[in-house]
């Protein structure tokens, strides 16, 4: 398999004037086409700074990040859309800002309404769409520039629970159905496990990676929601339990 | 619709009808106390003027058309101030916005400016511009623009920075922030220093014209106490009161426009 990113030792030393803060000490980190990773650990162990990094929004201070494809997604932790615009400029802001607001985006951007179930709220208001809706419209307008991987900053986190299992499976489903590699940073546990893939464990700060774990579901468990009634999950939880604690 | 309901909208009715009542009332009996008095000589008329007084007064200067002549002067004067608050205000809070090191040093300045009562200007305007309407446009862009500028690059500076991160993980720059998220958020605020501009743009005018006017509202009042004309002192306040309601009115449809 292909990897399409690389870190080697990397390093992170934020500033201020209080002092200096070591976040994150010699993460070292290989992730393939196509996988799913999922990163945890307590908070404040530097797992956002982390995403920071791989999106190349701040340098680290040591070490080097090989990324082999051409655009990074970003989904943060609040879907931020933008009020003054109609879910469809929402979703093209991306587009607009890189001017590639040409046909083919632009079908590809249809079609994903479609898909997802977002055209009828085309010319809404983010206001009017639940806060699921909201958050697969914020999918996709990651998607929509076309990344060749995704990183999600607990996306899921400002949902409540019933809410958040649901979108959890949507948008991991979508995320398959397009074929594209993600890293997901979350606090919570059963969370990551059930999306399946790698679990990295990272340490209290500075982060550094204490343990990766490899996930395998059988076949009749495939999205996370059902993944959490797999007889695994209880033994992968323990697991990771044991590593975070 | 229910029979509760119903009865519900009715008391709501009639409660606005009773309010409106008594505003009207409020102001009716003052009027009419004022007259009586007046008539009466219970106070005196050349100085207090009276409602009958006044209103001759207006019926008069409608005629020789006196009146819109100072009315046309203050209004101009005022809109154009004000645009020209706007405006300035807008482009300084940006400038600041974008040159951070601009803002941090000029910032004593700005707050020194701000609290600064403008009316201690308008002496020294006269003496620099002349007695003419440029000195009172200036002395009325005066008063306001300093808390525009402050008021306005405090709140860009308070955007919230994960809106900024979505527009940089998109791939944009600063300019992309300003435009895509900056500008847009910032409407319901430049609309809300709208409504205060328009009222402080109405004062600088009228001080300004104490000051340095041969025309206008402010002009007619400082003349109207000095020859002891106090009809024509109290109808250019009262037609300013009606004058700075109608501005406001203004703003406030725009803003019902805007934000929706």
């Amino acid at each position: 398999m292909n990897n399409i990113l690389e870190l080697k030792n990397v390093d992170y030393t934020y500033h201020t004037p209080q002092g200096e803060t070591n976040a994150l000490s010699n993460i070292s980190l290989c992730i393939e086409d196509g996988e799913f990773i999922s990163i945890v650990g307590p908070s404040g162990c530097g797992k956002s700074t982390l995403l920071s990094i791989i999106a190349g929004l701040i340098k680290p201070s040591n070490g080097t990040i090989k990324f082999k494809g051409n655009n990074i997604g970003y989904m943060l932790q609040k879907d931020h859309l933008f009020e003054w615009r109609s879910i469809y400029k929402n979703i093209t802001l991306g587009l607009e800002i890189q001017n590639k607001l040409d046909k083919s985006h632009i079908e590809n951007v249809n079609n994903m309404l479609s898909t997802y179930g977002l055209e009828r709220f085309k010319n809404s208001r983010p206001s009017e769409l639940s806060g699921g809706m909201r958050q697969r419209a914020a999918l996709i307008r990651t998607l929509a520039l076309e990344p060749d991987l995704l990183l999600l900053d607990e996306p899921f986190s400002a949902l409540d629970y019933q809410t958040r299992l649901q979108v959890c499976d949507d948008i991991y489903s979508i995320i398959k159905k397009e074929g594209k590699t993600a890293i997901l940073v979350t606090h919570d546990l059963s969370e990551a496990i059930s999306i399946g893939g790698r679990v990295i464990v990272l340490t209290k700060r500075p982060g550094k990676i204490k343990k990766i774990i490899d996930l395998k579901y059988p076949e009749e468990y495939s999205t996370p929601f059902l993944a959490r009634n797999a007889p695994e999950f209880k033994n992968y939880f323990n697991l990771v339990w044991k590593e975070v604690k | 619709m229910s029979e509760m309901q119903l009865k519900y909208l009715h008391t709501i009715r009639r409660q606005k009808i009773i309010i409106n009542l008594l505003r009207f009332l409020v102001g009716f009996i003052f009027v009419g106390i004022w007259e009586v008095a007046a008539y009466t000589g219970n106070i005196n008329a050349f100085i207090f003027s009276s409602p009958s007084r006044i209103v001759n007064l207006f019926i008069e200067m409608c005629k020789d058309k006196t009146l819109f002549v100072h009315l046309g002067i203050t209004i101009v004067e005022t809109l154009i101030s004000f645009l020209l608050v706007m405006l300035i205000g807008i482009l300084a809070a940006i400038i600041l916005w974008i040159f951070t090191s601009l803002s941090k040093i000029l910032e004593p300045y700005l707050v020194m400016l701000g609290s600064l009562p403008k009316s201690a200007l308008a002496p020294v305007l006269i003496v620099w511009l002349g007695n003419n309407m440029k000195t009172i446009i200036v002395a009325a862009v005066s008063v306001a623009v300093f808390g525009t500028i402050i008021t306005l690059h405090n709140h860009f500076n308070e955007i919230d920075s994960d809106m900024s991160k979505l527009i940089r993980t998109l791939g944009g720059t600063r300019k992309d922030i300003m435009t895509k998220v900056l500008l847009p958020a910032s409407i319901p605020i430049i609309i809300s220093t709208m409504k205060v501009n328009i009222g402080l743009s109405l004062v600088g005018v009228i001080i300004g014209e104490f000051l340095a006017a041969n025309k206008g509202l402010g002009y007619l009042i400082i003349y109207g106490s000095q020859v002891f004309m106090l009809d024509m002192v109290i109808m250019s306040i009262i037609i300013l009161c009606i004058l700075s309601m109608i501005l406001y009115g203004v703003i406030n449809l725009l803003e019902k426009k805007f934000t929706r």
